[in-house]
């Protein structure tokens, strides 16, 4: 039970359906908000910068702002989506609503219940995204084929952001605590990770910073997809950081998370 | 195989420095109804948790229908329910809902767990409270769909954590004739509790725990002649000349100040002898219990 290799089966579906089944009683909430998100950021940024910044220099490409902000809101709710569910909401099922403990009263190790349950903040991400693709591509903001490369992006990124926020629920000791890793972690992320303007307008060595971040290559693939100008380099190089980071992040939330519950 | 359920060998529980489980051994018999007492920390709720590989032996070895825990943990939870001492259900889902959610981590199929949702509904007289939410549902109805959520997977061994705690007379009344029912049906029952009257009524045998080790293994009764005997005289308050007649005739007593307790053996006769000679209205005959055999032998001094 306590072996350092994880205890891995397709049982972990079960925790996903679980976690479904339960989302899908509040599914009105959970569709809104994707749904109203980014036509909010569109209509209030989009409407509100149009004059102060009339068009946006990126990589070579003149935009406008909304056309090169739009894909940043996907982006960023990807990131938002996964660790919230894997912060807040496992802490809460794992603490308050010990379901984590009658979990394990079944057939259930408990690297299959934490893989379940990233598994689903990658889902609800995958979820939240298609629906605000979805909205984006109503106002022409999402060019075919490449937009639909946004589904994998989304359910990579929600594994890797959910595996982080399971990594702080590991060590929490209060709900409260999150705030900490929101502070000085996610939130910075939402604001210098190419999200709101040009990686290029900041020094160089914050330049450095940002691409070490998972955000930024998170962004800038979601953005290259939208524009339809994305290359293989672009895929290689962030989508091969995402892919090594989730690989590395996800076994090491398992793991610390073992050690959390299993004494 | 043996009739044996559970095979409790030297097993060790230790937590840091601390030691919650100090070398225990005990045997739970198929279709037995078995009693694991003891005071707040005593070992009980971590003697449970190995028991179906919630947590990891220390030491010793443990076997559950013939399988090492450790390594045969999934084998053993598919045939085994547990009830927590802490609830556990989904807050916001219906009654009925729990229980088939629950059933989809036993790999239950969906029409499966539809019917054995409704058997046990009907059998814990939640049918008519099937579609409420669990925030709705009293104390005692929580705790009786906890139970049947234990026994979606039909396991020949369920284990209760203080399933009784908190709750009403009645509902507690009404759970014993329902474990006696599972019992019936041939389901072997572990059972921590902190009611020794439930304990006496309900378990075929017992052992009582006290940090981290077995203080006495038996059959309730059995226990009582043993350690109190079947009468108990008790008076309240005390006067001296009962006191100098105790000693004189070196009865087995216990003097808590304000009351005695004299354990007479089955020898009325002391009764009468008390009675006519020394308080006739402050002194009363009474049936050993078990909670006079868990008091004498864990002490009266508070825990935690």
């Amino acid at each position: 039970m306590s072996q350092s290799a994880p205890q891995l089966s397709w049982r972990l579906l079960r925790v996903w359906r679980r976690d479904w089944l339960v989302t899908r009683k509040s599914w009105l909430i959970g569709f809104m908000t994707p749904l109203l998100e980014p036509i909010l950021y569109i209509t209030s940024l989009g409407f509100g910068f149009r004059i102060l910044i009339p068009e946006i220099q990126y990589e070579g490409h003149t935009l406008t702002y909304v056309v090169f902000m739009a894909p940043a809101i996907i982006a960023t709710n990807i990131m938002y989506t996964a660790f919230m569910e894997n912060s807040f909401s496992s802490f809460v099922r794992m603490y308050y609503q010990k379901t984590y403990d009658a979990i394990r009263a079944t057939p259930l190790s408990v690297d299959e219940i934490i893989a379940g349950e990233i598994m689903w903040g990658a889902t609800k991400s995958l979820m939240a995204a298609t629906i605000m693709a979805t909205v984006l591509s109503l106002f022409g903001l999402v060019r075919y084929p490449t937009g639909l490369g946004l589904l994998p992006l989304a359910f990579l990124g929600g594994l890797l952001f959910g595996a982080i926020g399971m990594l702080f629920t590991a060590f929490v000791k209060s709900i409260d605590m999150f705030n900490l890793p929101i502070f000085l972690l996610i939130t910075p992320m939402y604001l210098f990770s190419g999200t709101f303007f040009p990686l290029e307008n900041l020094p160089n060595w914050a330049q450095s910073v940002a691409w070490a971040l998972p955000l930024t290559h998170l962004v800038s693939l979601a953005r290259n997809l939208c524009l339809g100008t994305v290359s293989w380099m672009n895929v290689l190089v962030s989508g091969g950081y995402l892919l090594a980071a989730t690989m590395l992040l996800v076994p090491l939330a398992l793991r610390l998370m073992r050690r959390r519950l299993i004494q | 195989m043996s009739d044996n359920v559970i095979e409790v060998r030297e097993v060790q529980k230790r937590y840091g420095t601390f030691t919650a489980v100090d070398g225990i051994s005990f045997d739970v018999k198929r279709g037995e109804l078995f009693g694991l007492l003891g005071p707040n920390g005593a070992g009980k709720t971590s003697t449970i948790r190995m028991i179906y590989g919630f947590s990891p032996l220390s030491g010793g070895s443990l076997r559950v229908f013939g399988h090492d825990i450790t390594t045969g943990w999934r084998d053993v939870r598919a045939r085994l329910g547990v009830c927590h001492q802490e609830d556990s259900l989904d807050e916001e889902m219906s009654v009925r809902d729990n229980l088939e959610i629950f059933a989809g981590f036993f790999g239950i199929p969906r029409a499966v767990a539809r019917d054995r949702a409704n058997r046990l509904l009907e059998f814990f007289g939640l049918e008519n409270r099937e579609k409420a939410s669990v925030r709705e549902l009293s104390g005692g109805m929580m705790r009786r769909l906890a139970i049947a959520r234990a026994l979606i997977n039909e396991p020949d061994l369920l284990i209760l954590d203080e399933p009784t705690t908190g709750l009403d007379p009645q509902t507690r009344h009404q759970l014993w004739e329902k474990l006696a029912r599972l019992k019936n049906q041939g389901v072997t029952i572990i059972l921590t509790t902190h009611y020794m009257e439930e304990a006496a009524q309900l378990c075929d045998r017992l052992i009582i725990v006290d940090h981290g080790k077995i203080l006495v293994e038996g059959r309730p009764r059995d226990l009582v002649a043993q350690f109190v005997g079947k009468q108990i005289i008790e008076s309240s308050p005390v006067c001296e000349g009962l006191r100098r007649f105790v000693t004189e005739r070196g009865l087995e007593h216990e003097d808590l100040g304000h009351r005695m307790l004299i354990y007479c053996k089955d020898d009325e006769n002391i009764y009468h002898e008390i009675t006519k000679t020394y308080c006739q209205d402050n002194c009363i005959l009474r049936m050993g219990t078990l909670e006079d055999v868990f008091l004498k032998l864990t002490g009266r001094e508070l825990r935690e």
